[in-house]
Formats: C-alpha cells, sequence, structure tokens
C-alpha cells in the first residue's frame, strides 16, 4: 500500500460540500414535513376510512416499503415524463423522498392512534368535543408523544436515503462528492469526509429531535 | 437506435434476480456471523468491547449504505485489491448487515429476563453454556421477526450496488432501459421483481410478530 492520502482537493471545494449538505438538509425537512401530512391523512383513513380507501392506502403503504427507493426514484424521474409529468431533479428528488416517508410514516402514525383507548374518545364525545377537537387533542396529541421517537428515527433514516437522489443529478451532498471526485480523482478522501458529514447531519437531527421532545412533550403524562 | 422490448429484454431482467439474490444471501449470511459477534460484544462485561461494538453501531446506523459501499469500493482499490464491484458491495452490504442486525440483536438478548442469566450465575454455568443453552435460544425467538423485517431492507439495499457497477436487478433494469428507452415498462416490470421477493417476507414478519405477541400475552 503505497497511496498518499491527498484532502487538499476536498478542503479546497469545502463551500460546495456545504451548498450540498444544505440542499439535503431542505430536502429531508421537506419530506419529513409533507410526509407527514400525507401520513396522517392515509393513517385517518385506514383506521376509519371505507373499504377501498382502506385498500388503496394499504396498496400505498406496501408497494412503497416492498421496493427499492432507488427504483422509485428512477420511477418518477424516468417513467412519469412519458406521462406529460416531467420534473428538474431536485423537485422529483422531494416528491420521491415525500412519497417514500409517508408510507412509513403512516405505518408509525395509524400504531400510534390504535394506541389510544376507545374510552379516552368516548370521553371526549360525553364531554361535548366536536370531532376535530376529538381528533387533535384526545388522538392526535398523546399518540405523537409515542410514536415520536419512532417517529423521528424514521426521519433520520430518511436523511441518509436522501443521498441516493444524487443518481438523478440532484445536487444534494453526496452529489457535490461525486462532482468533485470526478474532477479531482481523490474518491476515497472525498467519500470519507462526505460520510463525515452526513454523521454529523444525523447526530444534528438527532439532537434537533431530542430538544423538541423536551419542550413540546414536557407535561406530565396522564395517570 | 432503439431496440423494442420484448421477451428477450424482459429475460435479461428476470435472470438478474439471482445476482439481487446472491447478494441478498452473501450479506445476510456475513451479517449474521458479524451481528452475532456485535451483538455479544454489546452485551459483554468488558467495557472496551461493549463500547467499540456501540462505535460501530452509531457509524454504520449513522451514515448512509451508499457512501458505504463508496468508501468500499474506492477503500479497497487504495488497499491495492484489484476494483471489482461484486467483492466491494459484498464487503460493504455484509459490515451493514452486522452492525444493524448485531443492534436488532442486543435488543432481543437484553430482552430475555435477567433473572435467566443469574439462575445460571447460581447454578455455576460458565459463559459459553450460559449463552448457548440458556439466553440465545431465548433470544432467538424474539428475534425472528424483526430478523426477516431486515432481511427485506436489505434485499433492498442490494439495489444500490447498481451504483458502483455491479449488475443485478435495478442495473439490468437500467441497461434495457438505455437501450429500448421504455422507462414504464422496465422500471414497473424491476419494481414488480423487488415486490415478489419482498412482499411474502414483510407479510411472513407481521404475522410471526402478531403471533409472538399473542404467546407473550399475559
Amino acid at each position: 500500500m503505497n497511496y498518499t492520502f491527498n484532502f487538499e482537493p476536498v478542503f479546497a471545494n469545502f463551500d460546495q460540500l456545504l451548498a450540498g449538505a444544505l440542499v439535503t438538509i431542505q430536502l429531508s425537512l421537506g419530506a419529513m414535513v409533507f410526509g407527514t401530512v400525507i401520513a396522517i391523512a392515509c393513517a385517518v383513513g385506514k383506521t376509519a376510512g371505507p373499504a377501498p380507501v382502506r385498500f388503496l392506502v394499504n396498496a400505498y403503504i406496501e408497494i412503497i416499503r416492498n421496493t427499492p427507493f432507488l427504483i422509485q426514484i428512477f420511477f418518477i424521474f424516468f417513467a412519469l415524463p412519458a406521462l406529460g409529468l416531467r420534473f428538474d431533479p431536485n423537485t422529483a428528488a422531494l416528491i420521491a423522498l415525500t412519497v417514500n416517508v409517508g408510507a412509513y410514516a403512516t405505518e408509525i402514525i395509524r400504531a400510534g392512534i390504535e394506541s389510544i383507548n376507545k374510552g379516552q374518545v368516548e370521553a371526549g364525545t360525553a364531554l361535548g368535543l366536536k370531532r376535530g377537537q376529538i381528533f387533535r387533542y384526545i388522538i392526535m396529541k398523546p399518540a405523537l408523544r409515542t410514536i415520536y421517537p419512532a417517529l423521528t428515527s424514521q426521519f433520520i433514516y430518511l436523511m441518509l436515503t436522501s443521498s441516493v437522489v444524487s443518481v438523478i443529478s440532484a445536487t444534494d451532498l453526496a452529489a457535490a462528492g461525486n462532482l468533485i471526485q470526478s474532477q479531482t480523482f481523490t474518491s476515497f478522501e472525498v467519500y470519507l469526509v462526505i460520510t463525515g458529514m452526513y454523521l454529523v447531519l444525523s447526530l444534528g437531527f438527532s439532537a434537533l429531535f431530542s430538544a423538541i421532545q423536551r419542550t413540546a412533550f414536557n407535561y406530565p403524562l396522564a395517570r | 437506435m432503439i431496440r423494442q422490448f420484448g421477451i428477450t429484454e424482459f429475460w435479461f431482467i428476470v435472470a438478474a434476480v439471482q445476482w439481487t439474490l446472491a447478494l441478498s444471501a452473501v450479506a445476510f449470511a456475513g451479517g449474521a456471523v458479524g451481528g452475532m459477534a456485535i451483538a455479544l460484544a454489546r452485551v459483554s462485561e468488558i467495557k472496551p468491547l461493549r463500547y467499540s461494538a456501540l462505535a460501530i453501531i452509531r457509524f454504520f446506523q449513522g451514515t448512509p449504505l451508499l457512501m458505504q459501499l463508496f468508501l468500499a469500493f474506492f477503500g479497497l482499490r487504495i488497499l491495492g485489491v484489484e476494483i471489482n464491484p461484486w467483492i466491494a458491495a459484498a464487503i460493504a452490504l455484509t459490515a451493514h448487515a452486522s452492525a444493524f442486525l448485531g443492534e436488532i440483536w442486543r435488543g432481543c438478548i437484553e430482552a430475555v429476563p435477567k433473572g435467566q442469566s443469574e439462575a445460571s450465575w447460581a447454578l455455576g454455568i460458565g459463559y459459553y453454556d450460559r449463552m448457548v443453552s440458556v439466553v440465545l435460544p431465548q433470544a432467538a425467538r424474539i428475534a425472528v421477526a424483526p430478523t426477516v423485517g431486515f432481511l427485506v431492507q436489505l434485499i433492498k439495499g442490494t439495489s444500490l450496488a447498481s451504483i458502483i457497477g455491479f449488475v443485478e436487478l435495478t442495473r439490468a433494469g437500467q441497461i434495457i432501459n438505455n437501450a429500448t428507452f421504455s422507462p414504464f415498462t422496465v422500471f414497473g416490470i424491476v419494481a414488480a421483481l423487488y415486490f415478489i421477493l419482498c412482499w411474502p417476507l414483510s407479510l411472513l414478519a407481521t404475522r410471526m410478530e402478531r403471533r409472538f405477541a399473542v404467546a407473550t400475552r399475559r
């Protein structure tokens, strides 16, 4: 082994890596927010909807969870334009990530909703709360607290998965690395630094999520 | 010149399933050995062993599988090994599976009531017999469902090997798509094949989980 490591080109282009990291953060945050909205809708559809809705939600969940993300993004970026739906790479990436995390989050949120005791909902009805209020305060609020750890680790996994969007030339962190290594031929060094940056990102997200948990769920558990 | 998508192209894609399965099998087998080592290190009495296992798990769970593949691929070249996508993918996925299975199985080992270990101590049973005859058989029952669930994740993960040039199901799809330019058909078929591989395993995992929940309910 007579290889000399050369990190100079990597750090000379560090601004590109930071720009890529910013896109990764944006894509991840966007997919978390939109994915959660989809997931809440699907979870409600799956627990309370009519049979055809339940069937569609189930089909969506099973198809997404049993095919690789890489194929999903190929489908959205290469196959949908055949139907006249054409997106630029970053938009396609956001759509693919949202659709993907939506399916996983649906199952998590559904589990949360089903963990709520039926008596709670009946108590809400007896107290004269409206349906929307029951859903918001009696079902979603405690459900979210229960599933928060599962949901946020799914979010971190999503951020790591987002590195795959570099294959459709989205401009995320992994893509910035691809570009630098193709210009400077220091592949290992580039990917070593980027792997470190992903590690920092996942630690950062994890710290952010536990900070949110401490402030948002800082009320005592009911007995 | 654009080739028509026909029966030859279809079989080319279907035949590539064997490489997806081969890579999954190698990674799972290697991951089972590595995972057992990491799980045992994680519950070990020896502190440095416990912490190094934890560091390995944190690294593999905190970085993208794609980067792990790239590091294996380009790292092998630095070590002077002939770059072979098959070997690089097998190494990266084995290491990845070891870390994940290690963490899953640690949880299962810790789920075995502590009294079992303490009783073994009291009876003077040594480490080896305590693990092999008392703790692990009980942990194995808990471990089956999440392990099958991880196998699904691993099969899907092998699709990333296509990015470093290993010709498996996804790469075969890309090759045919480049020749025929019918992405809808090609990626539809590829997705369907993955689904056929993964769905039965997912159903199995869910069913075992449910059966286990019923069996342990008091």
